[in-house]
């Protein structure tokens, strides 16, 4: 560990000590209908150099989570309960001044959007000191590391001087990347990162990260609703349905012996361009109300292979092997 | 310019019969920019011909800026063409009904938008929704055979129990549900053609095969031909007999839907195969096409091929001359100067 | 790493795709409607709205006679007799206080359904039609905004009789354009919905998408410019009925301060002559304010969460952070 309690981005990946370590969180929002318990009770690690994907629909919790850990959450959100440890300092009992130093240095985001992100009255030099400047770095050493960053994520430094509109799509996306890396974090959340764009481009953004990700280093924690994509990408993959992890395994295992219902649901929802055709069904029903979430398992009203015992108690997660994990009561321990 | 039908699956050696119940020629739409008199247009639409036969599913490929929602549009008759023929049942109906599209049309093609969320009214509910159009169309003569037609069209498509949810409102209804109002909707009328514009891009994950399983039915029960937009050609695969890929305005390749996703002969649709992540062939470290580069402008383009600026085996003439149809095989055609 | 579940209170078993709340579905307006009666300006606003409605109404109950009579010594102030004292011309003001409420009342809300109705006819055609249509009405409406309003209304006033007919027409010739320009501008961004092309595909005619698709969406929007239009008409009646444009012998609450300021009421320092109806009319506006505002609450949602906010942060006795607050107790 370096003296500022920064991990060096050279540490050795067989360091099994963790660099994010979410337990038990819980955030709720509440509403004139009551609490919405968005996230009930997650728990995984990423560990440095690693990327985990976070697979789920809306209404999931996998955005809730990625904002939790950051604490960006508006009111009427509340966290409720759980620790979110980065590098073994708790996010969820620092005070304001801490955090704002902790943020975008130690762990940065990408929205789903780049429009949502950008300004659109400043130019993108001027977004990209903004932040340097902020924390403490000289305008001077700030410009210069702008156009290195531009350089990197690949984008010409002459088009510092643009406005958001006056870049594609594509371009703003690369920005807001070079944003979110300028202060070098150690782990970068992706919150659907790709979604608003089209698929070549979609490559080429997720080409760029890989590149980035070996230069530089940093962890990701990668939140799509595509389960396909997460399968190329990610070393490791959580499902997450109605604010709950449902299952938990390394990308290929997971691809290869999904074990949740839900997991082979939602790998039964993509069509492929290649193999066989045959007729898909997805999965009947839609989520659930997380004010009043289902009783037991929440997946059992819409489980095809439900059993009595789902819509009584819910299951608690079972290690199935090394590192996959399944919270079903198909898998329980008798 | 004189176009036949650039679709081969026309000049096959079939016997003469009906004709197909969709043929697109040559059309063009081109949207001025600014006020009053401007020469700078959108060439949203560039010379598109192609057909749907009956019962057929064509699905239309491209991603945003390619045009296929504006083809889609001019099909619908929402807006007017700048050139080019419709021909609906071999009538070309921008001759036949110049102003305005007749009833008749509006009865037999119809349209499922995207968003399930913009195309039902907030303030109206469902039986309102689905009552207009068997009133307009004259299907029903009083207010209690609407309601059974109502109740009859949900249960088709799968929405139970069909009187209760004929008296809610759009907003008490899931994404999916609305999706199904909205495929209801189209159906009170016996279309015959049904264009569907990226119906399930909007909606979760786990509930869009169950929609286009729907569609899929309806088409074998009712004998309902579909255009079918999409960006994503594993749907276009999964749903379309054919499938025709769009690219900056123009239609650049076309067959059936296996030959295009195996043996893609356009390098922009190559580019798209090996764009999409397909689990289903094994990790890739790095593979297929890296192409730098955006979607060009589409306003006043330049001559030529519009995917010259990103194609790698871009050669002279493309800069000069758009392509123009070469076949592949009898169903499978593609416009790319490398063919020619 | 097991996750803790903890139980939940039994609730009876649920389909995934049922309601959650009331077993009638509710109308969109019905529950707008609701939601605005919930709001304390909303409630304040038509309270005193009612109160001076219900005034206007039974006046002869409440102060039996003609207002306009000579009834005691001019500028006596208020007494047990004549509760608001009277005028410069002798005449109770209560009573014309009053009486007043029925010109300026009807006036306002008379102008306030006429000009709303006309923008929405102009407004709407404009906004639907697109072309040729579209930039006549909006030229027509755009000049009609330009012109200055206080001189124009001057200028007509004066060389037509005077008269409520008068000032209505007047009022409404002027305070049209205004909301035009705002239902047009609705009118247009409604247009493009992708519900209202669903209408088209669908073989629907013109005017019924106009009234049937489109107006129902711009109620609030026609609500809230009714009662701007109201308040505009009230206040505009008082200044022209001041400004002696108005049949001086009847009484409202605008002739009433044409007769203070003509009988020096400042000077003889008889304020209970114009002090009473200048109240009145700013009350009036003041409620027909609240129900706007109340009404721009309810149909923006952002100002809705932020009300939201104050009162989870109330709530909790979290102080006003940026960062998303912890708090570790379990509720219920």
């Amino acid at each position: 560990m370096a003296q500022n309690g920064r991990p060096r981005l050279s540490e050795n990946l067989s360091n099994s000590q963790s660099l994010l370590d979410i337990r038990d969180l819980k955030v709720v929002y509440l509403t004139a209908r009551g609490p919405v318990r968005a996230v009930d009770g997650v728990s995984f690690a990423i560990r440095p150099g690693e990327v985990v994907g976070l697979a789920g629909e809306s209404g999931s919790g996998k955005s809730t989570i990625a904002h939790a850990t950051l604490r960006i959450l508006h009111p009427p959100a509340l966290i409720t309960g759980g620790h979110v440890l980065f590098n073994n300092r708790d996010i969820l009992e620092m005070g304001e001044i801490e955090l704002e130093q902790f943020r975008w240095s130690n762990i940065a985001i990408v929205f789903q959007s780049a429009m949502n992100a950008l300004n659109p009255v400043m130019r993108v030099r001027d977004q990209l000191l903004d932040v340097m400047q902020y924390h403490g770095i000289p305008k001077a050493v700030a410009s210069e590391q702008a156009i290195a960053l531009f350089d990197l994520v690949g984008i010409d430094p002459q088009r510092l001087d643009a406005y958001p509109h006056q870049l594609s799509g594509g371009m703003r996306q690369r920005v807001v990347i070079a944003i979110a890396l300028a202060l070098k974090p150690s782990l970068l959340i992706l919150d659907e990162p790709t979604t608003a764009l089209d698929v070549v481009v979609q490559k080429d953004i997720l080409h760029q990260i890989s590149e980035l990700k070996e230069k530089l280093g940093f962890s990701i924690m990668f939140i799509t609703h595509d389960l396909s994509l997460l399968v190329e990408i990610s070393n490791r993959i959580a499902i997450m349905y109605a604010g709950e992890i449902v299952e938990k395994a390394p990308a290929r295992v997971l691809f290869d012996q999904p074990l949740h219902p839900y997991t082979l649901g939602l790998m039964n929802s993509f069509p492929s361009i290649s193999g066989d055709k045959h007729r898909l069904t997805g999965i009947p029903g839609s989520p659930p109300d997380l004010v009043n979430p289902p009783p037991g398992c929440r997946f059992h009203p819409r489980c095809a292979q439900a059993m009595p015992i789902c819509s009584q108690e819910a299951p608690v997660t079972r290690s199935m092997s090394d590192s996959h994990s399944v919270a079903c009561h198909l898998y329980a321990e008798v | 310019m004189t176009q036949t039908s650039s679709d081969p699956m026309l000049n096959t050696d079939q016997p003469a019969r009906k004709p197909p119940i969709l043929d697109v020629r040559g059309l063009t739409k081109y949207f001025p920019i600014g006020t009053f008199v401007s020469n700078r247009l959108v060439h949203a639409v560039e010379d598109v011909s192609f057909s749907v036969r009956r019962g057929q599913v064509v699905s239309l490929v491209g991603e945003s800026g390619s045009g296929k929602t504006t083809i889609i549009r001019l099909i619908a008759r929402l807006i007017p063409v700048t050139q080019g023929e419709i021909l609906f049942n071999g009538i070309d109906v921008l001759k036949s009904e110049p102003r305005q599209a007749s009833l008749d049309y509006r009865r037999k093609v119809q349209l499922i938008f995207q968003d399930p969320f913009a195309s039902l009214n907030v303030v109206h509910n469902i039986e309102h929704h689905l009552a207009r159009p068997l009133i307009i169309h004259k299907k029903a003569a009083n207010r209690s055979d609407i309601h059974d037609l109502v109740c009859n069209l949900l249960e088709t498509v799968g929405l139970n129990p069909a009187p209760e949810i004929a008296r809610r409102y759009p907003h008490q209804l899931s994404g999916g549900q609305r999706q199904r109002v909205a495929i209801a909707r189209a159906l009170a009328v016996d279309p015959e053609l049904i264009l569907a514009d990226e119906p399930i891009s909007m909606l979760d994950v786990s509930i869009r095969m169950d929609i286009l399983n729907l569609i899929d039915d309806l088409k074998a029960k009712n004998d309902i031909s579909y255009v079918y937009i999409t960006h994503d050609l594993a749907s276009a695969r999964y749903i379309g007999d054919k499938t025709m890929v769009m690219y900056a305005g123009h239609m650049v390749e076309g067959g059936p839907s296996e030959d295009i996703t195996r043996n893609a002969m356009h390098p922009y649709t190559q580019l798209l195969l090996s764009a999409v992540p397909d689990p289903h062939a094994g990790l890739r470290t790095d593979s297929g096409v890296t192409v730098r580069g955006e979607v060009p402008s589409l306003i006043n383009p330049p001559p030529g091929c519009p995917f010259a600026a990103r194609c790698s085996k871009v050669m002279a003439i493309c800069r000069q001359e758009i392509p123009g149809t070469s076949e592949i095989d009898s169903e499978h055609w593609v416009r790319c100067h490398l063919f020619v | 790493m097991s996750a803790k579940y903890e139980p939940l209170p039994t609730y009876p078993e649920r389909q995934p795709s049922q309601p959650t709340r009331r077993k009638r579905p509710i109308s969109t307006q019905l529950e707008f409607l609701r939601s605005l009666m919930s709001q304390p300006k909303a409630i304040l606003g038509l309270v005193i709205m009612a109160i001076f409605i219900i005034m206007a109404i039974a006046a002869p109950v409440i102060a039996p006679g003609d207002p306009g009579r000579f009834v005691a010594r001019a500028h006596q102030p208020p007494s047990a007799e004549h509760w608001l004292g009277t005028t410069g011309q002798g005449q109770d003001v209560f009573m014309q206080v009053v009486w007043g409420a029925r010109i300026s009342l009807f006036v306002g809300f008379t102008v306030g359904f006429l000009s709303t109705l006309l923008g929405l006819i102009i407004g709407m055609t404009a906004g639907y039609m697109h072309g040729v249509v579209d930039s006549v009405l909006n030229m027509f409406t755009n000049v009609f905004l330009l012109i200055p309003g206080l001189p124009l209304l001057i200028t007509l006033a004066s060389f037509l009789p005077p008269g409520i007919i008068t000032v209505i027409l007047v009022l409404t010739f002027t305070g049209w354009s205004w909301p035009a320009r705002v239902f047009r501008s609705q009118t247009l961004s409604l247009r493009e919905k992708d519900f209202v092309s669903a209408s088209v595909v669908s073989g629907e005619g013109s005017p019924f998408i106009i009234f049937s698709e489109i107006l129902p969406n711009m109620l609030s929007l026609v609500v809230s410019s009714f009662f701007g239009s109201v308040t505009y008409a009230i206040a505009a009646d008082a200044g022209l009925a001041f400004l002696g444009f108005e049949n001086v012998n009847s009484v409202s609450w605008g002739t009433m301060l044409f007769w203070a300021s003509n009988n020096s009421a400042l000077l003889q320092e008889a304020w209970w002559t114009f002090l009473p109806p200048g109240l009145c009319i700013a009350l009036v506006s003041f409620a027909t304010t609240m129900l706007i505002y109340a009404m721009d609450e309810v149909t923006n949602p952002r100002l809705r969460s932020e009300k939201e906010i104050i009162r989870v942060l109330k709530r909790f006795r979290i102080g006003s952070k940026r960062s998303t607050p912890v708090v570790r107790e379990p509720f219920k």
